[in-house]
Formats: structure tokens, sequence, C-alpha cells
């Protein structure tokens, strides 16, 4: 079990450098010197040597890339002398736009990003799920038919053309929802609930139907399995079958994809965030993109792979709590 | 992220396990099969023709522009109404003789060139990312499940990296940072870059257990080489699940673009595109919600499309399998 762990936090800790490395190599590389566009418009050439100095983009490659990643675990400081700041561990340094350093904008914006996924997620494995599970009872019936028909739009549909339906329709139309405004939930409990609808309506949607088609090829395939048959035969009741025979190995494999998609979705939603104009960690980096803003890019970029390659273990993890029949030294 | 091909894919994972023996079905007989079995489905009837009308119009897209009277790139300031902020005349958008789908509010641009133009970049970058990222996927997915060990090893963690990378994120980035020049073939292959790994892991997994076969050591005891192995042995035993994989991935591949050029880092205007469309008709929906149906309808039905054809081919694919 210890090399097992020992195993995959090596592997995550790989993967978290290459994303490191690839994402900064892409940026040096691409992006427009950034000392000038912090300059502005009356920019001398000392100016733009001194910020250049001051953010250490005077220095080779290597160094830079060998500050950032030290910085992330140590801290490091910026310029020198009095004008020195420090910028302590997680250190993704300052936004070339605002000042700001890029571990506090990240971690103000992170309880939306945060209230969106949990909201969305709670929303699609009710949904999910428990269509699945009709579905499986109802095998080939009409019922059966009609959810694999929604599922398959569900999948389908862009979710911004979706969120700016619901939005004509709900909002502009029908006028059921209040028009969306930041309201902090210590102030108008309701007005914060009903912002948060429809981005949870829109996010859960594809994903629900996903794990509707799983749940119900899940079940489906448990069903006939030989112990189920054996249970049956024995005489237990259908709702003691279900509950302690089918249902425990059917779900299953819809945990390690949960902890994928809801990890992924805590990293920002970045088109629903823009769609809606909630400010999370998605919006953060899409306003970054377009101005720019190399250090936000790169710090959101890290977060989101992080969150993935963490979710990704602690499912593993689970997964060999949950399913005996994986082992942990054949798995690794 | 609805549009990522992750999850479509993951599915196509659990259902393409089942790889049948060829030699008990004889090739032109089970074709003939799967296309009756094909043309009974209705729904899937329905789509294949939406799609063949999709790819006319991309594929004749001149003619169509011709025969309505505007190109994609024709402002028309008589279909709108300046004292209402550029609005369109008339009904539905402007919906008439002259514009069939009406017009963009603004500048009066013609909405069905646009549609019809916009269906050609759609359908050129979904299909060249599909097949490349088939390729790709196959050929990687090939090695790393033939040759087994390091190599495998290597090109694993190499797919792992990418799975765990934000893709969006990324893409976004990029694409914004690069020039703005030949833009299309840019997302192709910033769209393969990360595609690829989803066919590739399936790929390997099914070469692991092909590889354990009697013919596949059969042809190793005759003396095959590797790449004859590879190609003439394995490579066919894969078709099914390849065609099932491709076919799933184009609706997502559809709806990247879209996603990218809505987010305005795909397609460069003036160049239509659906998703850019859209974007552009965020601001004039509450007054011309007609500027946003149109792309919508065509983006939307265009991807389910292919997801229900996707389907059912999978579906079909799987019952001969089990037949045979």
């Amino acid at each position: 079990m210890i090399r097992f762990l020992a195993n995959r936090l090596l592997g995550m800790a790989v993967v978290l450098f290459l994303v490191c490395l690839f994402t900064y190599v892409i940026f040096f590389v691409l992006s427009p010197d950034p000392a000038v566009q912090i300059c502005g418009k009356n920019c001398t050439p000392e100016a733009i040597d001194q910020i250049r100095a001051n953010l250490g983009l005077d220095q080779p490659f290597w160094q830079q890339f060998w500050t950032f990643l030290s910085g992330l675990f140590v801290g490091r400081t910026y310029g020198t002398g009095a004008n020195a700041v420090e910028c302590v561990a997680p250190c993704l340094g300052y936004s070339f736009q605002s000042s700001q350093p890029v571990t506090g904008m990240i971690l103000q914006r992170l309880p939306v990003s945060a209230t969106v996924a949990i909201g969305a997620a709670v929303l699609w494995l009710l949904a999910g799920v428990s269509a699945g599970l009709v579905s499986a009872v109802r095998e080939g019936k009409f019922t059966d038919r009609f959810i694999t028909g929604l599922t398959l739009t569900g999948m389908s549909v862009p979710n911004y053309v979706l969120a700016l339906s619901l939005q004509f329709l709900l909002v502009v139309t029908l006028g059921w929802l209040p028009f969306p405004q930041a309201v902090p939930f210590s102030e108008d409990p309701l007005q914060w609930f009903m912002n948060f609808l429809m981005p949870w309506i829109v996010l859960s949607i594809g994903a629900a139907a996903v794990y509707t088609r799983l749940t119900r090829a899940n079940v489906i395939e448990t069903l006939q399995e030989n112990y189920v048959r054996t249970a049956r035969a024995k005489g237990l009741s259908p709702g003691l079958v279900w509950r302690r025979h089918a249902l425990r190995p059917a779900l299953t494999p819809i945990v390690t994809i949960f902890g994928m998609d809801f990890a992924g979705l805590l990293g920002g939603a970045l088109i629903t965030e823009t769609v809606f104009g909630l400010n999370g960690v998605g919006k953060l980096a899409a306003d970054s993109i377009t101005k720019n803003d190399q250090p936000v890019i790169m710090g959101v970029t890290l977060l989101a792979a992080f969150l993935v390659v963490v979710g990704n273990m602690v499912v593993d993890l689970l997964y060999t709590a949950i399913d005996p029949r994986v082992r942990v030294g054949s798995a690794a | 992220m609805t549009f990522t091909p992750t999850e479509l894919e993951a599915e196509g994972a659990a259902g393409g396990e089942a790889t049948g023996d060829p030699a008990s079905s004889s090739p032109p007989a089970s074709g003939r099969r799967l296309v009756r079995a094909f043309m009974r489905d209705r729904a899937a009837v329905a789509c294949a023709a939406y799609i063949l009308v999709v790819v006319l119009m991309a594929l004749t897209a001149p003619l169509q522009v011709l025969l309505s009277g505007y190109g994609p790139l024709e402002f028309d300031q008589s279909a709108v109404d300046p004292n209402l902020g550029g609005l369109p005349l008339g009904w539905g958008g402007g919906i008439g003789a002259d514009h069939w789908f009406g017009v963009e509010p603004g500048n009066g641009r013609d909405i069905f060139a646009r549609i019809v133009y916009g269906a050609r970049v759609s359908m050129t970058i979904a299909l060249l990312a599909t097949a490349l990222t088939s390729t790709l996927g196959v050929v990687f997915g090939l090695i790393a499940g033939y040759f087994g060990g390091r190599t495998d090893m290597v090109i694993s963690r190499i797919m792992e990296f990418l799975m765990a990378f934000p893709a969006l994120i990324f893409m976004i980035a990029v694409l914004s940072a690069l020039p703005a020049e030949n833009r299309q073939a840019l997302l192709v292959v910033v769209i393969s870059f990360f595609g690829w790994p989803y066919l590739a892991r399936i790929v390997r997994g099914q070469t692991m257990s092909l590889k354990q076969r009697e013919f596949v050591e059969s042809a190793k005891a005759s003396g095959a080489s590797s790449a004859q192995i590879i190609f003439k042995e394995i490579l066919p035993n894969l078709s099914s699940t390849i065609i099932v994989m491709t076919t799933l991935a184009v609706p997502g591949y559809v709806g990247t673009e879209a996603g990218l050029s809505f987010l305005g880092v795909g397609v460069v205007p003036p160049t239509p595109s659906w998703g850019q469309m859209i974007a552009s008709s965020v601001s004039w929906y509450a007054v011309d919600p007609a500027y946003f149906l149109f792309p919508g309808a065509f983006l939307f039905l265009l991807v389910l499309s292919f997801t229900v054809l996707g389907d059912r081919i999978k579906k079909i694919a799987e019952s001969g399998e089990a037949r045979s």
C-alpha cells in the first residue's frame, strides 16, 4: 500500500512538473514582452530594463523557471533592497495587469467556482443516477427509450447554447427568474440561489446525460451476473437483491468518473462562468487570456491540472476501498 | 465542459471491449446486414440525412449563395433600421424572399450565407481534426500496446500528461497568443494534440489483449515481422472500435471548434463560423432572437446527429460482433 502510494505521488509530481514546464515554455516563447505592456506609452528603454529586472525577466530561461518553481514551495522575493516584496509560498507571482498576487486572486475566486461545481455535481448525480436506474429497470420499454433519447439530446447541446436559451426563456420571455446580479448569500439568499440556479442546470445537463447512460449500462450488466442470479434463486426479495448485490458494483465506475469530472469543474467552468458573468476561476482565466496576463494564466492552468491529478489519485484510493476486487499490488 | 470528447469516449471504452472473431463472419454479408439494420432505424437515417444536407451545404456554398443573392461578407444596410440601432426590418430578424434566414442586426449581412459558409468551416475543422486524432491515436495505441515495456510506459505517461492537462484553458491561451493567420489549420492541430490519447488508450488496451490471441501467435511462429502482425493481424480486428470511436469523436470536435470561436479565439472574423455568430448574437438576443436561433439550431442539430449516429453505429457493431 505504501509503495503504491509513493508510486502514485511520484507520478503525480512528474505530471505536474511537466504541466508547469510545458506552460512556461509556451508562454515564454509565444507571448509578447510583458515589460513593454506594463510600461505603457511613455516608456524609456531604461524603464523597461528596470521592470524586466524587477520581474526577473532578464535572466536566462532555466533560471526563471527554477525561480518560479521554487517560489511555489518556499516563496520568493521580488526586487531588491527597500523595494523588495515578499511573496509567500505557494507563490504564483504577481499579475502583470493589476499587480496583485496571483495566489490571492485565485483564492478569492475559488468559492464561486466551488459553489458552481458543488451545486452542479449534486444535481447531475441525483438526476443521472436516478434516471439511469429507472431506465435500467424499464429496459427496452418506452420509458427507457425516452430517457435514452433525452440523454443523447443532453449530451449534444453545447453549454453556451443551452445557457443562452435558458436565459432567454426563463429570464427574458417568461420572467421566472430575476436578472442575474452579484449578491452575497448573507444579504439576499433567494437572489443568490436564483443566480446560481441557471449555471447549475447548464453544467449538470451534459454530465447528467453521461451518468444516466453509464448507470443504465452498468446496472443492466450487473443484473446478468451469476451472483445476482444466485441471489434471486436463493429467494431473496427483489428489493434486497437490488440493494445488496446489484447497486454496489454497478455504481463503482460512477465514482471514478465523478471524481475526475468534479475536480475538473472545481478548476473553473470557463464558458458557463463567462456567459453568466460569475466571478469564478474560469472567468478569471478567460479575462486574463484576453489581457495576456501570463502569471494568472499559468496559475489557473496549474491549479486546474493539480485538481485533476489529485482527483484522479483520490479516486484510485477510493476505488480500492469500495471495490474489494481491485488489489492494490496488481493495480499499480 | 460538455463539449470535451472525453465523456463520450469514456463510454466507448466500456462498450468497445468485445472484439469478434473475424474468421466466422464473411465481410460482404455482414456489411449488407449492417446496412439493412441501419436503414430500419428511422432516427439514424434522419440524422444521416441531416449530416448529408450540412455536408452538401458546405460543399456547394458558393452556388447556394449565388442562388440566394447575398454573399457572406456583403453588407445590406437597406435590411436594417438605423433608427432602432440597426435592428433588422421585418418579421423574425428580417426573414423574407431576399434574406431567407434574415440578416445580422447592425450591418445587415445575410444569415443564410453565413450559415452556409459557417458549415464549411465547421465541417472542415471537425473532419480534419478527427482524421488527425484517429491516425495519431491508432498509431500510438498500436505501438504502445504491441511493444509494451518501456515504449508503452513512455507513451502512457505522455497520454496521462495530456489528459490531466486543462485542455480548454490551454487551447484558448495558445490560440490567443499565436498570430491569427491560418487559424483553421492551427485549430485542427491544437484540437488533435489534446484529443488523440482518448482513442489511443482504448486501442492500446485492445491491442494488448489481441496480442495474446492464437492467430497472432501463429503469425509470429510463421515468421511474420512486427509491422506485418500489427497491420495485417491486429489492425483489421480493431476496425469496428476505430469506426465507432471516430464517429463519436466528430461531434466533440464540432462543439470544440464552435466553442473556441464562441470565446473569440477560434476562426477569426470576417470568416463566418457558427460559434462566432452565436457569440455576437448575445448582445441582441433579447430583441432579435432569430439571430441566435439559426446558428444555435444548426449547431445543436449537427452535434446531435453525429452523436445519435455514433451511438447507433456502436450498437450495430456490438450486436454484429455478439452474433458472429
